[in-house]
């Protein structure tokens, strides 16, 4: 891929910060989510909670109904494809997506390989849950990224430890010693030249959303204070009381996410949230796949 | 020189960082707050420009910085920015009422979805060297009314004009190095505020 290509991917995601990024299973649903002012949608046939509860294999979804979704809004189109296959991630670029979530959401195609994101012209999410993985992907091409967290649980706990281990592990390069950053690259298992921009910039060179168990604005205002550049909500707005309400709610939390007073506000009356599960009672964690 | 920075949601951080380094002071406007501060012009950011649009309104900016703009403040808007000031949309999407101070018809997301976002350099009024020129599901300008100066066009397209106070470009400025355009932002809001001060000592 071309470098200015990779280039105008970064710059897709640096409009999408400061938003919210909502995950919808039917044009209804998007429409809803555009009204209510995310800044895309992420287009799949089941969100994370029911697939965890479903079960089996999951894989991308039937590309008429990501049509519909594409269809029905304005705003980017994002779908997920498996962790590894490319064949799904061809046909996702040749719908013209947006934006493609190589996920640990579905199950994974290739438990060694993740996709060669250089070789495609429409851009990369992907998860992680530290400084390497996040570095790693960036290295095959990934032009954001975003914390695994762990979907489909309303459990907010995994998108904070994977938050706070990405920045800590920042903090700890930026302060560095230049003969020490080729050790670093060695021990992250990343290339010297990214470990080389996070030690000068103290930052991914790509932008940063949370994602994973964001349930209310206060969970959301919550990822921002910690230096998410904005958030994915999967299950937390379609598995709650009034979906149209919440989806609003934490669009203004995350613009104002230093308010407290306002997101006090934002959070009265919002109905049930999702029930969700504890990390501790769940049987798969979809975070451990594909590092 | 103190430049207000709409950062509702979107790319403003960029904005602020080139206005910094050209010697203005900004801040940000998140709430309505915000817009009580003192300032000399304002920078309406590229972002989704639907969300933008809503949160203006929900967060009661909208009447405040529409009245501000239409009273003379100067106003620099790039992508989003642009599609919001424009007085007639195309295709328009968003139920909410728009700024609509600018004499411009405007066509959202002209280019397609991302893979129709392209990199280009590109002549500009005035600059002497052809800038450099990302666009990121852009949209473009259709025509334009009396009063409006064409600064630039792309195949065919026009896509950065000024009409006034007001300056837009259909790309982003704000995430190359270049700075041409942010200082021609910057002379715009300085001769303003100098006229300003003119005629307050005429009175």
């Amino acid at each position: 891929m071309e470098q200015s290509r990779q280039e105008l991917n970064r710059n897709l995601a640096q409009m999408l910060k400061g938003g919210v990024i909502m995950d919808v299973t039917t044009p209804e649903q998007a429409h809803i989510a555009e009204e209510a002012g995310a800044c895309a949608v992420m287009a799949l046939e089941r969100i994370p909670a029911d697939i965890r509860a479903a079960g089996g294999v999951s894989r991308m979804s039937d590309p008429k109904m990501i049509r519909g979704i594409q269809e029905a809004v304005s705003i980017p189109v994002m779908a997920k494809c498996r962790i590894g296959h490319f064949a799904e991630a061809q046909i996702l670029q040749a719908i013209e997506i947006d934006y493609i979530d190589e996920s640990e959401v579905l199950s994974p195609a290739d438990d060694v390989y993740h996709i060669d994101k250089n070789a495609f012209d429409v851009p990369f999410v992907c998860g992680a849950k530290d400084l390497g993985e996040a570095l790693r992907r960036i290295s095959e091409g990934a032009t954001m990224i975003r914390t695994k967290g762990e979907p489909g649980t309303g459990d907010i706990i995994q998108a904070v430890r994977h938050m706070r281990m990405m920045q800590s592990e920042m903090r700890r390069l930026t302060s560095l010693q230049a003969d020490e950053l080729y050790e670093a690259a060695k021990s992250l298992r990343v290339p010297y030249e990214l470990v080389k921009y996070v030690h000068d910039n103290g930052k991914l060179p790509v932008v940063n959303f949370a994602a994973g168990g964001v349930a209310t604005p206060a969970d959301a205002a919550l990822m921002m204070q910690l230096g998410a550049e904005g958030v994915f909500v999967g299950s937390g707005i379609f598995k709650s009381g009034n979906p149209e309400k919440r989806a609003r709610a934490i669009v203004q939390a995350v613009t104002n996410f230093r308010d407290a007073k306002m997101i006090a506000e934002l959070s009265e009356d919002l109905g049930e949230a999702m029930v969700g599960i504890n990390e501790s009672e769940i049987a798969v964690l979809m975070a451990e796949r594909g590092k | 020189m103190k430049i207000a920075i709409l950062s509702l949601q979107g790319a403003f951080i960029e904005h602020a960082r080139i206005l910094q380094r050209l010697g203005a002071e900004t801040f940000e406007i998140r709430q309505a707050s915000d817009w009580d501060r003192q300032k000399d012009a304002l920078v309406i950011p590229g972002g989704e420009s639907t969300v933008i649009l809503k949160l203006l309104h929900e967060l009661n900016l909208f009447q405040s910085v529409r009245r501000a703009i239409a009273g003379g403040l100067p106003v620099f808007g790039t992508c989003a920015g642009l599609i919001l000031l424009s007085r007639h949309l195309l295709n328009p999407r968003s139920p909410y009422e728009r700024i609509g101070t600018m004499d411009i018809t405007t066509c959202r997301n002209a280019y397609g979805r991302q893979l129709g976002s392209f990199f280009t350099v590109h002549d500009f009024k005035g600059a002497g060297h052809p800038l450099p020129m990302s666009f990121i599901r852009a949209p473009y300008i259709e025509k334009v009314g009396d009063g409006v100066e064409v600064l630039a066009e792309v195949d065919g397209h026009i896509v950065a004009a000024r009409q006034g106070n007001q300056l837009v470009t259909a790309f982003h400025p704000e995430l190359n190095d270049e700075t041409f355009i942010h200082q021609l932002f910057v002379d715009m809001v300085r001769e303003s505020v100098s006229s300003k001060r003119g005629s307050d000592i005429g009175k």
